[in-house]
């Protein structure tokens, strides 16, 4: 029984971690100027750091400059490159990060 | 890391390259999990720091020559008087704390059957997988006269930041008011494609302020303006009427006596800055990873592991490039991540995980203050076979703007952060 269960949470959680190094590849494209995960550079940056957000805030400000509604000097045009999935997966993986 | 000190903590490994203290002995051991980096540019500093970020259980050597890291972005405002040197530099002791152990020499040979690479001071380091980074070197030959008047200095490139942005700086800070200083741009493809009409930009901006009766010559191989054009000449027109002059389809073919020769006529400039053509750092073409022109090195864009040759990823501005993709800071330190998790995902057997999407931002300045931008972002075609922009994404600033200068500062900051801290 117990195997069982082992071996059903690890099929659960193989997705999860795929999920997890796509959300961590393509969210280090950010760091040019987000930061490494996203932690922005010490008291110089005009940006919020990424590293902590609720997830579910960095998936609407996504969608937010991907259709117009926020207004921006280049999210707008970096926001329209990316996918529902891609955003979420983004989302989800700088939400896990440490301050 | 002192360089006695690397060799003990090779020593006190499973498995270790020889380095210069066993001379003659060749490299038999193989290495287990270390990756070699050639070159600590924005593409192998940052290959370096993220494989140790995701998998701390690989060793990971940085070979470079030099003693820190010299950012070109930014270093064309040291032209203009608006930044220094020192701003513009960056150690390694960054990478140093995340477990890279840096090697200050010249990797001048790769032997891919063997796995190993050897040292100009020598010895050899034995590698699982190499990563090349070696950015460019020039093909002086195709402007004649050109080595010889480099050797006197009466010809600069500096288009490897260094050593040359502070000769071409004293130079203009020299020259007479009233002089002209000529800036020659070579023929598309080249590094950072923005960054000569960034450099007549900063130099304008330093000879109106400074030298009011002064003028720079912009002679371009390109048939106009490669990047972000409209804005440049927006900015040259409103900024820079009296003190810039740009032409082109002028491809300059000589340099003779304080003069430059073009297909149709010889200019005399005070100053010359002449940027050669380009191709792929010597180490990629001793290695036979070039592949094209005799200048670029073709790659697999999922992994960037060279098409010539298995085991040798090739990053950044020795690539060639994919269709509409720049050869820049942004693009080298994301080239950087594809083979970071290509290299991470083979050697623990957990594989890539998703096919690459980057993004390239690259800012620059058209005064003091003000900055441009351009934007793209690329994903992994399976029918196409390489990277190709997003349809839909990307674009240029609306306008320049303060508010750009203020996030290209914060660019920059950002990506030397991410790639060498």
């Amino acid at each position: 029984m117990r195997a069982v269960v082992i071996a059903t949470l690890a099929l659960a959680a193989a997705p999860a971690i795929a999920q997890d190094v796509q959300g961590r590849n393509l969210a280090s494209a950010c760091a040019i100027c987000h930061g490494t995960e996203g932690r922005v550079v010490p008291d110089k940056s005009p940006l919020i750091p990424l590293a902590g957000l609720p997830s579910e805030h960095i998936a609407s400000q996504m969608r937010a400059f991907r259709d117009g509604k926020r207004p921006a000097t280049v999210m707008h045009q970096i926001a329209k490159g990316y996918t529902e999935a891609e955003i979420n997966a983004m989302a989800a993986w700088y939400a896990a990060q440490k301050r | 890391m002192k360089r006695r000190d690397f060799i003990k903590l090779a020593g006190a490994g499973a498995a270790v390259g020889t380095l210069s203290g066993l001379a003659g002995c060749a490299s038999t051991v193989p290495a287990k999990a270390r990756v070699v980096v050639i070159g600590g540019g924005f593409g192998g500093a940052t290959a370096a720091k993220y494989i140790r970020l995701w998998a701390p259980a690989v060793d990971v050597v940085l070979v470079e020559r030099e003693s820190a890291f010299v950012s070109c972005p930014i270093s064309n405002l040291v032209l203009g008087g608006f930044s220094s040197m020192q701003e513009i530099t960056t150690g390694y002791n960054g990478l140093r704390q995340h477990g890279v152990q840096v090697v200050q020499d010249e990797a001048v040979g790769i032997d891919a059957a063997k796995k190993s690479v050897s040292l100009a001071r020598g010895g050899d380091i034995a590698y699982e997988r190499l990563v090349v980074s070696p950015g460019i070197d020039f093909n002086f030959g195709e402007i004649q006269g050109y080595e010889p008047a480099m050797q006197q200095g009466r010809v600069l490139h500096a288009w490897k930041a260094g050593a040359q942005t502070v000769e071409l700086r004293r130079q203009l800070e020299g020259m007479r008011d009233g002089g002209v200083a000529i800036l020659s741009i070579p023929a598309a493809p080249y590094r950072c494609p923005p960054g000569p009409y960034e450099r007549a930009c900063m130099i304008a901006a330093y000879l109106k302020q400074a030298k009011p009766r002064s003028k720079l010559l912009v002679l371009d191989a390109n048939p106009d303006v490669t990047s972000k054009g409209g804005l440049f000449k927006a900015a040259w027109k409103d900024h820079y009427a009296g003190n810039l002059e740009y032409r082109g389809n002028a491809k300059v073919v000589a340099v003779e006596g304080g003069a430059v020769r073009t297909e149709f006529d010889t200019v005399r400039g005070e100053v010359l800055n002449v940027v050669p053509p380009q191709r792929a750092g010597d180490i990629a073409l001793k290695a036979g990873l070039i592949t094209h022109n005799n200048r670029w090195c073709d790659v697999d864009w999922r992994s960037m592991e060279s098409k010539k040759v298995p085991g040798i990823h090739v990053l950044g501005d020795a690539t060639l490039s994919a269709p509409g993709m720049p050869k820049s800071g942004s693009m080298a330190n994301n080239h950087a991540k594809i083979a970071a998790a290509a290299i991470v995902g083979a050697l623990t057997g957990r594989g890539a995980g998703s096919d690459p999407k980057i993004l390239n931002t690259c800012y620059s300045f058209v005064s003091q203050k003000e900055a441009i931008r351009v934007s793209s972002v690329h994903e992994w075609s399976p029918g196409q076979g390489t990277l190709i922009a997003v349809k839909g994404s990307g674009g240029v600033s609306a306008a320049r703007s303060e508010a750009e200068g203020t996030f290209a500062w914060n660019w920059a900051r950002s990506i030397w952060a991410d790639s060498l801290s």
